[in-house]
């Protein structure tokens, strides 16, 4: 569904991604692991088009999208939760899901289906995304990412800043959303990360050090130590 | 709840005023009914300028430019003896519209103060073509109209000689382009407009196309600042330069900012704050500017939503405890 084929990404001289090649196939969850700093979130965000890669190639259900807008990947079906849970802060929550609605994307969603969906976002309906906590806001944005009727999701770093009983949650949420799409997760967290996946990828220095299913990674405690500080 | 609360308020208020602006001719003196002629116009001006600033956060500093479009395009067609009304509004809007197309095409890539110098710089380009096109625009000196159309409605033939009847057309026309901004705003491209001033990245997330949708609220914009420039000539009976110059267009900004940029009237009423404190002040001193800045600055520092802004969202505020 998605493959990146070694992908060369640069922050203006700085060379951050040396050539990261992964894929994505239907029905799995896969993350991307590594510490503050390996590259995850570039990575996401080369795919996602927000920071196009020099070199190489980002092929999403078999189009190559590497020079492709960030809102044209959107509408072709690949949906993004960027990390510090960006929702629009001054918009309430019902605003903020609307917003989605407004943007030209084929939908097959409503605003009410989504607040069934979310049952904990019912009662912030009107609550300005500003006053939300980092848990609710999290919701908030993968509801807005949903609204988009994505064919596959990237998440970046959802679990970042939030108290463990708010991860469980999100964590049975991603679950969910396997059943309905294949996602690409980058995190940080290993222990969280591994319980949900299907495999997963460990980078360093914007190199892919290790790919393996979950079994693979939970029992390689060299990789643990050297690139995940588990 | 409370949101129906509020649209039930803002609905009475509205109520309300509309209801005082157009009784309001048939108690004060005349000089008022044309000095809120004024305010109307540039009301309009400024509420649409606002689409801009307070929705997509965009700072214009070219609106001018379409203001006098309108202005000269209506000069023009009466000149050239055009007698249709509607037609004369329609022109003034569509070549402000397309002039605003094209500005916006090339201006909106851009934020902030880029954003504002190169609206600067298309006013002030526009300017000067109307400045120097001495046979077109007649230069320095402008352009004249002498003969009002008359309007034939329902069976009636309204002439726009009279102070009060221009304050008619006036009221109605700004009436029916307020409602018409009122409709893009709370529109799903309102809502989405307004995600963009919060945050152009994260509007792309969500597939929105984030200049698209700048260059149609310029356009928008652009179209209903011609409108205000259509009447302005109409009840000035006159296009001149000093429409297109940077220090025009600084007014709906200063009218924006007064009112407040956070709400839909805001600007509206800055308007009326603007020019009541200039008829206030000038009776003193010729240097009445210099007293709006002063004026100007504990607005800014205090007042960050405008005068209005902070008074609607007191009232809201106490309403929903």
């Amino acid at each position: 569904m998605l493959k990146v084929d070694d992908i060369h990404t640069y922050y203006d001289d700085s060379y951050i991604l040396q050539g990261v090649t992964l894929k994505v196939n239907v029905g799995e969850i896969v993350c991307l692991l590594g510490r503050n700093g390996a590259g995850k979130s570039t990575t996401l965000k080369s795919i996602m088009g927000y920071n196009h890669p020099r070199k190489g190639k980002v092929y999403f259900l078999d189009k190559n999208i590497s020079r492709q807008s960030v809102y044209k990947n959107v509408r072709m079906g690949l949906g993004y939760v960027p990390e510090d849970r960006r929702i629009f802060s001054e918009l309430s929550v019902q605003e903020n899901l609307e917003v989605s609605f407004s943007s030209a994307v084929e939908t097959q969603w409503t605003i009410d289906e989504l607040f069934k969906t979310f049952p904990l976002m019912e009662k912030l309906r009107h609550r300005k995304g500003g006053g939300l906590s980092g848990g609710e806001q999290q919701m908030v944005v993968i509801a807005r990412t949903l609204a988009c009727q994505p064919k596959m999701i990237l998440l970046d770093e959802p679990c970042e800043g939030l108290a463990p009983v708010i991860v469980e949650q999100l964590s049975e949420i991603i679950c969910r959303l396997k059943e309905h799409f294949p996602i690409l997760l980058a995190e940080q967290n290993a222990n969280f990360a591994l319980e949900v996946s299907d495999r997963g990828y460990v980078i360093d220095k914007g190199v892919i050090r290790f790919s393996g299913t979950k079994e693979e990674l939970q029992q390689n405690d060299e990789i643990k130590k050297r690139y995940l500080s588990v | 709840m409370i949101v129906l609360k509020i649209k039930y308020h803002t609905l009475i208020l509205t109520g309300i005023l509309v209801t005082l602006l157009f009784l309001s001719p048939l108690v004060i003196p005349v000089y008022w009914v044309i000095l809120l002629s004024e305010i109307l116009i540039m009301g309009l001006m400024a509420v649409s300028f606002n689409l801009l600033l307070g929705y997509a956060g965009l700072l214009s500093f070219g609106q001018g430019a379409f203001f006098g479009l309108g202005a000269y395009t209506a000069a023009l067609m009466l000149q050239a003896g055009y007698e249709n009304l509607f037609l004369i509004f329609l022109a003034g809007i569509l070549v402000a519209m397309l002039a605003a197309l094209i500005v916006g095409f090339f201006s909106v890539r851009l934020d902030e103060i880029f954003f504002a110098m190169i609206t600067l710089a298309f006013g002030m380009m526009f300017f000067s073509i109307a400045h120097n096109w001495r046979d077109v625009t007649g230069g320095s000196d402008g352009l004249p109209v002498f003969n009002l159309p008359n309007l034939q409605l329902f069976g009636l033939d309204l002439t726009f000689y009279s102070p009060i009847s221009m304050y008619y057309l006036i009221f109605t026309t700004v009436l029916i382009a307020l409602f018409l901004l009122w409709l893009v705003v709370h529109s799903p491209f309102g809502l989405i407009l307004k995600a963009t001033r919060e945050n152009k990245q994260r509007v792309s997330f969500v597939g929105g196309n984030v200049r698209k949708l700048r260059i149609v609220a310029f356009t928008i914009s652009g179209a209903f600042t011609g409108l205000a420039g259509v009447l302005f000539c109409l009840f000035n009976n006159m296009a001149t330069p000093e429409f297109m110059h940077w220090s025009f267009s600084t007014k709906p900004i200063i009218m924006a900012i007064i009112g407040g940029t956070g709400s839909f009237f805001g600007p509206l009423f800055g308007a009326g704050i603007f020019f009541v404190l200039e008829q206030i002040i000038i009776r003193y001193t010729e240097n009445w500017m210099f007293f709006l800045g002063i004026i100007l600055v504990p607005v800014v520092l205090f007042f960050p939503q405008g005068v209005f802004g902070t008074l609607q969202n007191r009232f809201f505020k106490q309403r929903s405890k």
